[in-house]
């Protein structure tokens, strides 16, 4: 297949125009030695083969649609209304690039204008950007932003934080000299006695997930007052479905509020794309890192949207700028944007309410099996963490021979916990699903 | 004007459904502390599915987009997007899988996305890649980190990066975002690095020099052999932003120039949406000698059977959760796929030679920024002769949306004064490119007879031309409810 459409005869016209003799001499700028004759790939195939290889691929795969899943650890299965896709897949919407032509990119600017205040609203927070790559890349940029914004140089966290964020805050911030503090958890909750002992007049930010890795919610008001106590910035990494019945980041005066956003009406897709979330307080606005949307009038005096603030970016600062992003995930924050605006204030609430209330049945349910016990006790939200009477792996490898991917074997991220799984309950599973997986889990 | 979605519906009106609550009903004060719930409600809108249906695609119908217009945006590749990529990456087989699935059950996404390392490889003439940046930048800062991890296993992490003056903004933003200390280097006229300047910026404390090549002027750097000879000689590595690879594929390979490291933007090269501004994908290639820097997981393959390799110890470690957007991959893959060895060389001929049809058509009318020589898969032009008539750069981008041609891009590269820079891509006709043409020798003769059709413009867009400076001085960055 080719897309480009030429005939012989268009060329030769437009070689005549140019005055080349064949295309060859367009790349005679090219050294000899550079050239290369023909890469070692295969011909090109056609639609229609395209279609069979790609099957051929999906048929080794075995996605949700034939699993039952109790799969989370950052990634959740909930439902997207058919609406979501029908309409981000609109080619005016898919196919248009960053609106830096503000006069024909309206709908893609109103659309981040309205994102943004979706974000605001559901945080708790004054400002949003327009979009990160995905929770973890934007904890990162959050981290680097408290870091500059307090010139201190010591990063608190839990163990209870997702380990891949972990990593990833890490490696973002290889080039700065930072300490970073990582507090062993307490029952699976952040240990805020030992959090009261590290934050100094060092720290500049305690970034708390909420909830965290392992489900549970922390008690994020006394973290705040620690944090605060010693002036260090609160990072709340935080489940935007689960802001539908917990306290919002704003609520309890957290400086910036991150997540992933892949709730939101966003497909799984093995991990991405997803979206990455960003709000702060009014005064860290002009220190955020991406694109923003804000409103304005043109010459009619009509209402229209511009990207803007610009003077942070990396077109306009180069070096200086609060961050390298520029591409960002568009059409992931358009996604999240219909979502939240379909499902709106009810639905924000009831989806929220089935996750919290099918994820306590489902935990009763394993509570009352021999062999397995709750990991910690803390409240949770639609995940916990379960321990079961042997290694996961073994546990896990034979439910999915019945069709079911069971909790996430925590030995993967911590050897010490090998026993432990992590199970994830949302609005997408049946009471007949959740029977039937504590009838196959008391086969163990 | 289209209203808000917020100043939409009706309190109580709904545009979901969810299936009854099948377990027990309980107050949630009941299953978890009061101290932990939420008190003041968002105001989400309240919309019926029709209301939310009509609205959005309303606003799509405000934008210009591949689909529905030219989009000649220079160094943004907005080639077409084939639907059938859409389709086939949109199938519940890859939407639905969990990151965290037990691997025998992913083999077939494990194969795509390992035959995507493997031609990105073969394109590239690199040794390895790995798929897990997100864009463009995202692949400059792992580039960095993996450049900085190089060093430090030598014994050194150096402190500096050489950029040349034309270079994209992100480059200097990546460096400095990893720590590094950013010297420009400038360009020679034809806009291509200086060699002299480079040896004077070249010492013991550089890390790496950031070349994008063809470079932002649309001209292939002829020298980039002697340039990979001076900065290897000073133990630095050469590193290519990659955004300009649709020249190039099938041509000649980045690997064989002397490059270390490199990163591609799948979302131009390789014919994925851009979606109103990603996502985008941003694959990292290295030569051997990086190959244990990558970011963690890499793709390994085992008697048949593929999995995902946590334990790289010199790895700079991870970049982002889970393993890169694999959606993207699966559109990349497919284009590789269709287009074949074959294809995908034509689509570099043919990019080229519609950028040096447009560049003839148009070097009367408006001035070259450099030389006139052949260009790759873009040129400049510079507007800064329109300024006798009272016309910017800008007012020609504006009065092209009234003719249904977005712009192409402007103000950059930063080296040439009121820079118009043009990107056709291969998959536009003869006939787009003469429409095209045609406006832009038109709009050349309004500036000389009626400049106010231009310093107006855009006359017939949903919005005319909007006020950058209020929104900038008077912030409105979000609804709020009135009265609030």
């Amino acid at each position: 297949m080719k897309y480009s459409p030429h005939t012989d005869k268009d060329k030769k016209e437009m070689l005549g125009a140019i005055g080349a003799a064949s295309s060859e001499e367009l790349f005679k700028a090219i050294p000899k030695e550079l050239r290369i004759q023909k890469l070692d790939l295969p011909e090109g195939i056609s639609e229609l083969e395209l279609k069979k290889l790609i099957l051929e691929k999906t048929g080794k795969n075995y996605s949700t649609q034939k699993l039952n899943s109790f799969l989370g650890g950052g990634a959740y299965e909930h439902y997207i209304p058919q609406v979501i896709e029908s309409l981000i897949s609109r080619g005016e919407f898919l196919t248009a690039y960053t609106p830096y032509q503000a006069e024909a990119s309206q709908g893609t600017l109103q659309a981040i204008y309205e994102y943004q205040s979706l974000i605001c609203e559901l945080t708790g927070m004054d400002v949003a950007n327009a979009s990160m790559y995905d929770g973890a890349s934007a904890l990162a940029e959050a981290v680097i932003l408290a870091v500059r914004e307090t010139g201190r140089s010591r990063v608190i966290f839990s163990s209870s934080l997702h380990p891949e964020y972990k990593q990833v805050i890490k490696t973002y911030l290889e080039g700065y000299k930072i300490e970073f503090v990582e507090i062993p958890h307490a029952g699976g909750s952040f240990d805020e006695a030992a959090l009261k002992r590290e934050a100094d007049d060092k720290t500049a930010c305690v970034v708390v997930q909420n909830p965290n890795f392992f489900g549970c919610i922390e008690k994020v008001d006394k973290i705040e007052s620690i944090c605060h106590s010693c002036g260090a910035l609160l990072i709340a990494c935080v489940n935007p479905v689960s802001l539908g019945v917990l306290k919002s980041p704003g609520e309890y005066n957290a400086d910036i509020a991150v997540g992933e956003g892949q709730p939101l009406g966003i497909p799984m897709s093995y991990g991405g794309p997803y979206l990455g979330f960003f709000a702060v307080k009014e005064k860290h606005m002009r220190k955020m890192p991406g694109r923003i949307a804000g409103m304005t009038k043109d010459i009619e005096g009509k209402r229209g949207f511009v990207l803007t603030m610009q003077a942070r970016e990396q077109h306009i600062r180069r070096e200086k700028a609060t961050s390298n992003i520029c591409t960002n995930e568009g059409l992931m924050a358009l996604a999240a944007c219909v979502y939240l605006s379909l499902v709106g204030r009810e639905g924000i609430k009831e989806i929220a309410r089935q996750n919290v209330l099918k994820s306590h049945y489902l935990k009763d349910k394993v509570l009352r099996l021999s062999g397995f016990e709750l990991m910690f006790n803390a409240p949770f939200f639609n995940e916990f963490v379960v321990r079961c009477g042997k290694e996961t792996d073994k546990i896990t490898g034979d439910l999915l021979k019945h069709g079911v991917v069971g909790g996430l074997p925590l030995g993967r991220f911590n050897p010490e916990m090998k026993n432990c799984m992590l199970i994830c309950v949302t609005e997408t599973k049946t009471k007949e699903d959740l029977d039937r997986f504590a009838e196959l889990l008391g086969k163990h | 004007m289209e209203k808000l979605i917020f100043e939409i519906g009706s309190a109580g009106r709904k545009g979901y459904s969810l299936p009854k609550l099948d377990v027990p009903d309980a107050e949630i004060k009941s299953l978890l502390p009061a101290d932990s719930l939420r008190k003041k409600e968002p105001e989400l809108p309240e919309v019926s599915e029709l209301d939310c249906v009509r609205h959005f695609t309303r606003l799509s119908q405000l934008n210009y987009s591949i689909d529905t217009n030219f989009y000649p945006l220079g160094s943004c590749t907005m080639k077409y997007n084939p639907k059938i990529n859409e389709k086939m990456a949109g199938l519940p087989q890859f939407t639905g899988l969990h990151p965290y699935q037990p691997e025998t059950s992913v083999q077939g996404i494990l194969e795509v996305l390992y035959e995507t390392e493997q031609a990105l490889c073969e394109i590239c003439g690199m040794d390895a890649f790995t798929l897990q940046p997100a864009a463009g930048a995202h692949g400059e800062l792992t580039g960095m980190l993996i450049v900085r991890a190089y060093h430090t296993s030598k014994g050194n992490p150096r402190k500096k990066v050489v950029i040349p003056d034309s270079a994209h903004g992100t480059n200097p933003a990546s460096a400095a975002l990893c720590g590094y200390e950013v010297v420009t280097v400038r360009s020679d006229n034809a806009g291509r690095i200086d060699l002299d300047a480079l040896r004077g910026a070249m010492d013991g404390e550089v890390a790496v020099l950031m070349l994008t090549n063809p470079n932002t002027l649309g001209l292939f750097e002829k020298d980039v052999k002697e340039v990979a000879d001076i900065v290897h000689k000073s133990g630095a590595l050469l590193y290519l932003d990659g955004a300009n690879l649709n020249a190039l594929v099938g041509i000649a390979r980045p690997g064989d120039m002397g490059f270390d490291v490199c990163h591609v933007n799948l979302h131009k090269t390789f014919s994925t949406p851009h979606g109103g501004g990603g996502p985008g994908s941003g694959p990292v290639g290295v030569k051997a000698h990086l190959a244990d820097f990558l970011p963690i997981p890499r793709i390994k393959q085992k008697r048949n059977k593929l999995s995902l390799d946590y334990d790289a110890k010199k790895s700079i470690g991870r970049v982002r959760a889970f393993y890169g957007n694999v959606g993207v991959i699966i559109r990349a893959y497919c284009y590789i796929k269709s287009l074949g060895c074959d294809g995908l060389k034509d689509a570099a001929v043919e990019a080229v030679l519609n950028a040096n049809y447009l560049k003839v058509k148009l070097k009367n009318d408006y001035r070259l920024a450099v030389d006139d020589e052949p260009c790759m898969h873009e040129f400049v032009l510079t507007g800064k002769d329109k300024k006798e008539f009272g016309v910017k750069t800008l007012d020609i981008a504006k009065r092209l949306l009234d003719y249904g041609f977005y712009a192409p891009t402007v103000y950059f590269p930063l080296i040439v004064e009121e820079a118009i820079m043009i990107e056709p891509t291969e998959t536009e006709s003869k006939e787009t490119l003469d429409a095209f043409a045609e406006t832009m020798i038109k709009i050349a003769a309004e500036a000389r007879s009626n400049p106010s059709l231009l310093t107006e413009a855009p006359h017939i867009t949903p919005v005319r031309r909007l006020d950058e400076v209020l929104a900038a001085r008077e912030l409105n960055l979000r609804w709020k409810k009135s009265g609030v």
